[in-house]
């Protein structure tokens, strides 16, 4: 783990890129980048998990290679899979020829007629890449288990060709929304972060870094609207980048201050609600009272 | 300074001994596994290395290392803190270190939000145990619990401690059943269909005559499960096990649905998601305050019909009714609106726990007119009834 200079440094290049990061998450991201252990980042759905992972391949200057799990993702389609279509065909060709069938054989099952699925490319890359493997928690626990079997070997076996070793040790970024418990196995493995909403004064700043242009006023109570709204019995709170979206939208409407026009306000807050309790639960005098607490 | 065991083979702190600050790591993380946090060995080794690099004087540094080091869930993380004060603050440490060893730190215990028993919803609606129904099948458990008491019929289990096993014990039953599922499908399906693509390719290596037949299996699709809860008085005895059992029901299965009825509807898919079960418990005490009367199971249904089926109730759907089927409400009403689950839905489930007791009938009016559009008809009085219901679960 470096020292605080390290730590304010990887936080200023962060930020450069577009990720405003507290201290205490540097300070975990520079332990990551030094113990190398996996990552895995849980948190509500749009806290911006994600977005920590391709900021960080953008500080490390190095390609990000994602893996999106869903239920029923096996390994031809996280690991390899053979380009057969090609394999026919250069067996056809070659029939012609008249070459010797083990050659034939080695010719087909050669790298070349590898598809290298996200798992395989981000062990054989020549330098260190970002491996985002996101929602885990979708994945079988099959899967999770040959995941953590590679994350711990940096080996993949192919029977026809031969077992692959990492060239580069991947950085290895999870991420989870806990729709489903993940075995305490994958847990202890990896390194642990738990991404919250993000406070008044991180929100601000984050909305200064993508909306410049922005009304310091407005900014300053839709941030104080969306924290109060978070802590409502929502179903689904609105994440960071429903607030940009809000602040884009209000924008575009020309709207200078939440109490202008409830109406209007009221239209607006599709931005934030998606599901129909949720309209529901949000009512006009709920909404006014939000705004009138967010000043 | 005190020794401790350290499962750290002692070679690998170095000069173990002698640096205090090694020793205070070795301390801190057998405190944290004290605590319940999930801390193996290497976590031990690698939070030497990072403290390493800190000096004590950098707390805040440490803290963040070991945080992330440590801690394994949304739980631990929340945990975290108070108890990295507790052990490196300096006022802090005599006094509550070793309080702290023993039980488990909540910061919303610390709080004084909870009397000591904590079980908000005891008081409430969802009693379970009646002390008067004591006696003849509450084994008192040890090593065999499960064994003990498979068979035993929930309400007899009067003993708190045993209940609390229970409550996990069925809440684990129901993650169990994802896996076992998914395992019957797979074996269930296995050789049916030649996969063409595959085939073709296996056969490459014959020189493109098909020796190896490839067979498809079918995408496993697990059912969606939908509990609805009967949670009225005459339903005491067993409302808070289903509970649990719909909390694990709800880890296991990735977009089940559970609802509680008595005299109206409500949503618990959120609440029972809580990783915390002490919150559960005072989230659903607060839903059941100002419930009485009758229980209108008819009504419910309807509600569940008008608002909720039409989004969560598909073809794969099962829906599960847990219900004594004493009814307050009028019978007709009930008996259409479990015709309009049914027509939706794959399978209609209704457990009723008072089918596990000899003597009973379903004469009361509510279940007559419900037998019709029940698919499966079981009682769930007991852990073995419960497990059984695994079979009807299987999707095919």
């Amino acid at each position: 783990m470096g020292n605080m200079k390290d730590i304010i440094t990887l936080q200023k290049d962060l930020e450069q890129v577009g990720y405003i990061a507290e201290q205490s998450l540097a300070a975990t991201l520079l332990l990551f980048a030094e113990l190398k252990r996996p990552l895995l980042l849980e948190g509500d759905a749009g806290v911006g998990k994600t977005e920590i992972a391709k900021a960080l391949a953008e500080v490390f200057h190095c390609p990000l290679i994602r893996l999106q799990c869903y239920e029923g993702l096996d390994a031809s389609s996280a690991v390899y899979e053979w380009n057969y279509q090609r394999q026919l065909l250069a067996i056809k060709i070659q029939e012609a020829g008249g070459r010797p069938v083990a050659e034939m054989e080695r010719h087909i099952f050669s790298e070349e007629f590898l598809l290298k699925r996200p798992l395989l490319q981000a062990i054989s890359m020549p330098s260190p890449p970002v491996l985002l493997v996101d929602e885990i928690d979708r994945a079988d626990e099959e899967f999770e288990a040959y995941l953590l079997e590679v994350l711990s070997d940096f080996q993949i076996s192919i029977p026809e060709l031969h077992t692959i070793e990492a060239s580069s040790i991947p950085y290895v970024v999870l991420t989870s929304n806990a729709t489903r418990e993940l075995s305490d196995a994958l847990r202890r493995r990896c390194l642990y972060l738990y991404v919250d909403y993000p406070n008044l004064d991180k929100e601000l700043r984050i909305i200064n870094r993508h909306l410049p242009e922005i009304n310091r006023e407005l900014a300053g109570q839709v941030v104080e609207f969306m924290h109060a709204l978070r802590r409502q019995d929502l179903r689904k709170k609105p994440g960071i980048s429903e607030t940009l979206d809000w602040l884009a939208a209000l924008m575009r409407l020309n709207v200078k201050n939440l109490n202008e026009d409830p109406e209007l306000i009221a239209q607006t807050l599709v931005c934030l609600l998606k599901t129909k309790e949720d309209r529901d639960a949000v009512t006009h005098e709920v909404m006014k009272r939000l705004v009138a607490n967010a000043g | 300074m005190k020794k401790f065991q350290t499962g750290i083979p002692a070679e690998n702190i170095g000069a173990a001994g002698e640096d205090p600050l090694v020793v205070r790591i070795v301390e801190f993380v057998h405190l944290a596994r004290a605590q319940g946090f999930h801390v193996g060995v290497r976590e031990g080794l690698d939070a030497l290395r990072v403290a390493k690099h800190c000096t004590v004087l950098d707390k805040q540094r440490l803290r963040w290392g070991l945080r992330s080091l440590l801690c394994g869930n949304a739980d631990e993380w929340r945990r975290f803190d108070q108890l990295f004060d507790l052990y490196w603050l300096p006022s802090n440490r005599k006094t509550r270190i070793e309080s702290a060893s023993r039980g488990r730190i909540d910061s919303r215990e610390a709080q004084g939000r909870r009397g000591p028993g904590g079980e908000v919803a005891e008081a409430d609606q969802l009693q379970f145990g009646d002390t008067g129904d004591a006696g003849e099948g509450g084994a008192r458990g040890g090593a065999s619990l499960l064994e003990k008491t498979s068979g035993t019929d929930f309400r007899f289990l009067s003993d708190a401690r045993l209940m609390r096993e229970m409550e996990q014990l069925v809440e684990r039953l129901a993650r169990k059943m994802r896996r076992r599922l998914l395992r019957r499908q797979r074996i269930a399906r296995h050789g049916q269909r030649v996969h063409l693509r595959r085939t073709i390719r296996k056969s490459l290596r014959y020189g493109g005559t098909p020796l190896e037949l490839v067979f498809r299996q079918r995408r496993r699709k697990l059912p969606r499960l939908i509990l609805l809860l009967d949670v009225s008085r005459s339903m005491s005895l067993y409302s808070y096990l289903f509970l649990r059992f719909a909390r694990g029901v709800l880890g296991a299965f990735r977009d089940a649905q559970a609802f509680v009825y008595h005299t109206r509807l409500v949503p618990v898919t959120e609440v029972l998601r809580e990783r915390n079960i002490d919150a559960v418990k005072e989230k659903l005490a607060l839903i059941s305050l100002g419930w009485s009367g009758g229980t209108r199971i008819g009504e419910c249904t309807q509600s569940f019909n008008q608002q909720y089926a039409q989004k969560i109730v598909n073809s794969r759907s099962i829906v599960i009714m847990v219900s004594d089927g004493f009814d307050t409400g009028a019978p007709e009403l009930l008996a259409e609106q479990l015709q309009r689950i049914r027509r939706r839905a794959r399978k209609l489930i209704w457990l009723n726990p008072l089918l596990g007791r000899e003597d009973y009938q379903p004469t009361a009016a509510g279940m007559q007119a419900a037998l019709p559009f029940i698919d499966v008809f079981a009682s769930a009085h007991s852990l073995e009834s419960l497990k059984a219901l695994e079979s009807q679960l299987v999707y095919l």
